[in-house]
């Protein structure tokens, strides 16, 4: 039996009626549209599902849509203010951090919650804090170097 | 205009710039379509049931209890998916593999599908299904498959192209041989001969999106496919063939793709979705899991390869010789061919010989992986390689330059070089800032080559000039890592216009002619050259437009820089004509300008890599870290030398995972352990350094602009690399790649006690 | 399936006692999860305890740190009180899975889905740590390694669940440590694991000490022969050989995908050994 749902995504309010299985990576995806959120495993190993759930970086593979009620989702799609990109995304752009570009959404909100914790964080904090996104392309060369200079960025540096 | 392929030098306003890439912002906002993301109306859910069994005979498959289940609109057998290649052997293997026939022959082969409203419907259909196996002796081991009385995967597999026709069957496929000179002359020359037995574990491109499709077919004979695919041509192709299809009434488009590296260049559950859609008159929609794309796409093959190298103590390569046992499957394929071909590539060799084995056994059908065969080939040979210059006491990398191929050598697979890379990589990589690093505790530096081929192939592409002046260029070749950018920057040079003038398009089936598959590094350089004379046959048009205008001959019109230019003092007083001017007065000099180009682009160049690395070995437990890493690799020309650093650096990461950790673990009942990312262990962003690369420009004569294909090289010296490290480091020769843990421990603890002893 | 999120650990308990069918809790569900999309169970009712706010809670008290059984692994890491006084316990919760599962997984958790491998147990075991169990004939306490009997399997009763963890108040120079084997740097299940805690006395003599062994055997296992072969020492070569000896001695691992018995059994020495110089370290020996 459907349940009915009501909760905060990317700022607007939204509702939803769900399976009580069903997870909040397909209830994203299926019946909200922002299938900016990908599913690489469904299992939590590779991160490309990420969001932040009330403020803490999840896999929204691992999160019942249900408990999603009264929560506060943010997903990839609310990262950029009307026509200005948020930093990261502007960063791994010029970077290149991105190849084929289907790990950058999980990307993008692992590293935005790592420089809320850190602003300035070392190279092998980027990389473990990095560490639950997988990237098949590009070595994370170039993603480790686009968020040390959005970081710098960010840091008005 | 003839269409002249070859290399002018000259000096580029476009190519090799840094421009920001046309679809970056749709992925950095989550707006790029790929595979999954797409739904049509109505669609089914597509599900595919999945043999248990590594070997087993089906007996009886019952969908009636299936097809019962309220929700459900198609179940799908072998039946429902007949015979129609016509005696084409490669087409009836891809159709086999889509949908088991007779046998299943893997853990995870298919056996039966439903489509139905919901995915809980699906799920439930699936558990309907009732297949009776008759479970057979299986055989994963590619050592244990090719011994005499190894279980047979098919009855009818008498080995092709050895010395003498077999008489009983095997499950050794095909032989193939190349090589020149006399090797057994070789190896008397030789002062050290070395000889060895590699092992490689079978390894995932990995790539982070799963396979999907939707797919809609109508009674009318027309479908459609959205998919994710390296080649989208390729796959209408297949499919209208195992459907019996017009080519031209099924259109393909490719989604944007999330990683392929050769695992999307093959057919594998498309062909369903489309019976099923046919059977239920619905679209339908399959994604695979994680766990399918594991068991059931092309992983590549697992390897067992004897290699023989003779050297004098000057350092001269007497001789080389190699068998490959390549497991490729179920089916026949060329990865063992492939391996052969590749193996000695990178030295100039009077006497080599390499055979090439196709073995087929329980483990699902091997797919390209990029630089497909020539990494395990790579390991065997640079590890030995490494081993011979210790011996006669001589720098392994002076030992390479001296033996490298060089322009005019007789490669060790038949051709003729041409202008090439491997010894200015080794020169660059002997004048490299890492070789003078210092190595910590427990580090040891190991460096290794690497060759690849590179492919051309069918390519058709369009250049259309709007009325503002802004360019469209439309491909064929799925872009798999920004390859919009490059192919644009080609087509803004020689239009002679700023690259933000022209946007580039991947095309589906309906709107261009055949295209090959993105792989063999082949999208932009074939692309490119494409889209080069497309460009050319635009400016044609655009000379005869501004004739047309200025009322003047045609051959008084040349391009420059963007502009038509009147030649000759008598039209001293015409101003240029941009191409701005001339597109937006199409309408009245002759209708829309356009450029196309149909060709089979050859002469990709082959292309080489060395490669620099050093690893820290923790002593007590054989965890192995890569510390520092530099790829050195010959690019032709790099169009866009960003994307070209990135394909440096992910393949190079790839081999690094392949070489510490990757592989396929099966039970002994034949069935895979790992089916997911948590045990089929890629390398996470805290298990590397930053990777540096040095890319290399020696033209290829064979291109307009001196390109050669970039993407795949790179993951071919990575795992002998690591292997020669280690061994530098502690003075132990791994043999058997993935070099885990307890591997590397086991062979530390037995150098300990022979060291006592 | 039905999906229940209570407010008291009251409602929890009777919501699982009066459940037909399959009924689990649900605290991160990063293992829960998992087995659901795996096929390998199908709950009828699931009991979110996230929503009980004494559950939430890290409480300091005179006996020690009571860990409500829905704190997220995160926040563990973030609580400064904690880390001070049980660094090994912390670092072994941080070592699960990712940023991402630690934003939602829990020790409790960790500790009833009872895999051998699990990295917060070996520590919470060698911390003596105990677990508070209710459940519908009321409450009672419990050293942690008598929760998990095998994989996968608990001594927990129908209706009963876990509400809080409880570590003990901590002796002067004291520490503790979790040291971990995984191929790759993070993202990796343990191989084998090992987790040591001890006191010293003023001059650096180990008082009492504490060793656990993860992946070596069905559950996580409590050294005694590790603890003594340091006990009164100042963790010098020989005493070190002999806390080797004991651990490897102590294994009763298997060959699987993760692992061999001989690497097992050779490691885990290596890692008691690394582990016991940290936390003797940590306790202030030299
Ligand atoms: C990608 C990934 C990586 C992982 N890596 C690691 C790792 O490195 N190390 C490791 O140890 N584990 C790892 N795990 C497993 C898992 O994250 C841990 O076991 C975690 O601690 C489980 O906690 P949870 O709160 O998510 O448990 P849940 O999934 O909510 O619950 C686990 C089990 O315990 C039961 N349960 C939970 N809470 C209670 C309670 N209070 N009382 C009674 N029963 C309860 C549940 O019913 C369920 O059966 C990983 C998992 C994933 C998906
Ligand atoms: S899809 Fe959620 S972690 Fe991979
Ligand atoms: S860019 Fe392709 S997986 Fe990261």
């Amino acid at each position: 039996m459907a349940v009915l749902v009501s909760t905060t995504v990317n700022g607007d309010h939204a509702e939803f009626a769900c399976e009580p299985n069903e997870t909040l990576l397909d209830v994203l995806r299926n019946r909200l549209a922002l299938t900016g959120v990908k599913e690489g495993c469904g299992t939590g190993d590779c991160g490309s599902c990420s969001v932040i759930l009330d403020g803490r970086l999840v896999c929204s593979c691992l999160v019942l849509g249900i408990e999603a009620e009264g929560r506060k989702v943010e997903t990839v799609e609310g990262m950029a203010h009307g026509a200005e990109l948020h930093p990261l995304q502007t960063k791994f752009i010029e970077h290149a951090a991105l190849q084929c570009g289907v790990c950058t959404p999980g990307f993008l909100m692992a590293a935005k919650a790592l420089l809320e914790k850190n602003p300035d964080p070392s190279e092998e904090e980027i990389r473990f804090g990095l560490a639950g996104n997988l990237c098949r392309c590009t070595g994370y060369d170039k993603i480790v170097r686009a968020v040390q200079d959005a970081a710098k960025v960010m840091r008005g540096a | 205009m003839p269409l002249d392929a070859s290399y002018h030098a000259k000096s580029f306003k476009s190519v090799g710039t840094r421009p920001l890439r046309p679809d970056g912002i749709d992925k950095v906002t989550g707006r790029a379509k790929y595979g999954a993301d797409h739904n049509m109306p109505g669609h089914l859910v597509g599900l595919i049931l999945r043999s248990p069994h590594a070997h087993a005979k089906i007996k009886r498959i019952d969908i009636s209890k299936a097809e019962k289940l309220a929700g459900v609109k198609a179940v799908l057998t072998a039946a429902d998916l007949p015979d129609l290649t016509n005696g084409d052997q490669g087409m009836f293997d891809i159709l086999d593999n889509c949908m088991a026939r007779t046998k299943v022959f893997y853990d995870g082969h298919a056996v039966a599908a439903v489509a139905a409203v919901d995915m809980a419907t699906a799920k439930q259909a699936l558990k309907l299904i009732k297949v009776d196996y008759q479970v057979l002796p299986h055989v994963t081991d590619v050592d244990e498959a090719v011994k005499p009385k190894a279980p047979l995967l098919h009855e009818k597999c008498f080995t092709e192209g050895g010395e003498s026709k077999p008489k009983n069957p095997s499950n050794v496929a095909k032989i193939t041989e190349f090589g020149h000179g006399d090797v057994e002359k070789g190896f008397a020359e030789a002062d050290i001969v070395i000889e060895r037995n590699f092992k490689t574990e079978q390894t995932h491109q990995g790539y982070i999106e799963p396979h999907a499709c939707v797919a809609s077919v109508s009674p009318d004979g027309t479908g459609e496919l959205w998919v994710c695919t390296q080649g989208h041509f390729v796959y209408r192709n297949h499919c209208a063939m195992l459907l019996g299809m017009d080519v031209s009434k099924l259109r393909v488009t490719s989604s944007e793709i999330g990683g392929g590296f050769g695992g999307k260049t093959h057919v594998w559950m498309e062909p369903v979705a489309l019976a099923l859609s046919r059977k239920a008159n619905r679209p339908v929609k399959i994604v695979m899991t994680r766990e399918e794309v594991f068991r059931a796409s092309g992983p590549t093959s697992a390897t067992s390869i004897d290699v023989k190298i003779g050297i004098r103590k000057d350092g001269t390569i007497t001789a080389g010789k190699a068998e490959l046992r390549y497991a490729s499957g179920p089916y026949l394929s060329m990865w063992g061919e492939l391996g052969a071909m590749t193996s000695f590539a990178c030295y100039d060799l009077k006497n080599v010989k390499t055979r090439g084995y196709e073995v087929l056994v329980n483990r699902p059908k091997s797919a390209a992986y990029r630089a497909p065969s020539a990494p395990m080939a790579a390991f065997a040979v640079e590890s030995v390689i490494d081993e011979l210059a210790k011996r006669i006491g001589k720098d392994p990398l002076e030992v390479r330059i001296q033996n490298a191929a060089k322009q005019g050598t007789r490669s060790s697979y038949g051709p003729v070089y041409g202008p090439i890379g491997i010894g200015p990589t080794l020169e660059a990589a002997r004048k490299h800032p890492h070789m003078k690093a210092p190595l910590g505790k427990n580090q040891g530096r190991g460096y290794a080559c690497g060759f690849w081929f590179n492919f051309g192939g069918q390519t058709c592409t369009d250049v259309n000039v709007g009325p503002d002046g802004t360019v469209t260029l439309t491909v064929g070749t799925v872009d798999v890592g920004g390859s919009r950018a490059s192919l644009a920057l080609c087509v803004a040079e020689e239009l002679g216009i700023p690259y933000d003038q022209v946007k580039c398009t991947v095309a589906d089936t309906g709107a261009l002619g055949h295209n090959d598959m993105t792989d063999g590094s082949r999208g932009t350089f074939s692309s490119s050259m494409a889209g080069i004379f497309a460009a050319r046959n635009t400016i044609e048009v655009l000379k005869e437009r501004a004739a047309k205008m200025w009322e003047i001959p045609v051959s008084d019109v040349a391009w420059e820089n963007g502009h038509a230019k009147a030649v000759g003092s008598k039209y001293g007083n015409l101003a240029p004509l941009s191409l701005k001017e001339i597109a937006a007065a199409a309408g009245n000099t002759g209708g829309p300008v356009a450029g196309h180009a149909e060709i089979v682009a050859d002469g990709a160049g082959v292309s080489f890599a060395t490669h620099i690395c050093d690893v820290e070995v923790d002593p007590e437990t054989g965890r192995s870290r890569v510390v520092r890493y530099t790829v050195i690799q010959d690019a032709g020309k790099a169009v866009h030398p960003t994307y070209v650093e990135g394909q440096y650096q992910g393949g190079a990461a790839q081999g690094i995972g392949w070489a510490l950790n990757e592989e396929y673990i099966y039970g002994k009942d034949g069935r895979l352990q790992n089916p997911g990312f948590l045990d089929y262990r890629i390398p996470v962003c805290s298990d590397l350094p930053m990777i540096d690369t040095q890319i290399l420009e020696i033209p290829n004569p064979n291109h307009p602009y001196g390109v050669r294909g970039v993407g795949e090289t790179s993951i071919v010296p990575p795992i002998a690399a690591i292997a020669n490290a280690v061994s530098n480091a502690f003075g132990v020769r791994m043999t058997h790649v993935p070099m885990s843990p307890p591997r590397v421990l086991k062979a530390l603890e037995a150098a300990k006690k022979t060291k006592k002893a | 399936m039905q999906y229940a999120a209570p407010e008291t650990t009251k409602a929890a308990v009777s919501l699982l006692a009066k459940a037909k069918g399959s009924a689990y809790v649900l605290a991160g569900g990063s293992d829960l999860l998992v087995r659901m999309k795996g096929g390998f169970i199908e709950p009828d009712l699931v009991v979110d305890i996230k929503r009980i706010k004494a559950m939430r809670e890290v409480k300091k008290t005179a006996s020690g740190f009571t860990i409500g059984a829905a704190v997220p692994c995160a926040e563990l890491g973030e609580n400064k009180a904690l880390l001070k006084a049980w660094p090994g316990v912390v670092e072994a919760a941080n070592l699960i899975g990712s940023k991402q599962v630690q934003g939602r997984c829990t020790m409790s958790g960790n500790l009833c889905n009872a895999s051998p491998a699990a990295d917060s147990v070996p520590a919470l075991v060698a911390a003596g740590a105990k677990a508070v169990i209710q459940g519908p004939k009321g409450k009672r306490a419990v050293p942690v390694e008598q929760v998990p009997i095998g994989p996968g399997k608990t001594s927990l009763k129908k209706g009963e669940l876990v509400e809080s963890l409880v570590l003990p108040a901590r002796k002067p120079r004291s520490g503790d440590a979790y040291l971990r084997f995984i191929p790759r740097s993070e993202m990796d299940i343990a191989v084998v694991s090992a987790a040591v805690n001890l006191s010293l006395d003023a001059k650096g003599v180990i008082t009492d000490a504490r060793v656990s062994l993860g992946a070596v055997a069905p559950t996580v296992l409590l050294v005694a022969a590790a603890a003594r072969a340091i006990i009164g020492t100042k963790l010098d070569a020989a005493a070190l050989d002999k806390l080797g000896a004991a651990a490897s001695a102590a294994c009763r691992p298997i060959d699987d995908k993760r692992g061999t018995i001989e690497f097992r059994t050779k490691v885990a020495a290596v890692l008691a050994q690394r582990a016991a110089k940290i936390a003797y370290q940590r306790a202030g020996g030299k």
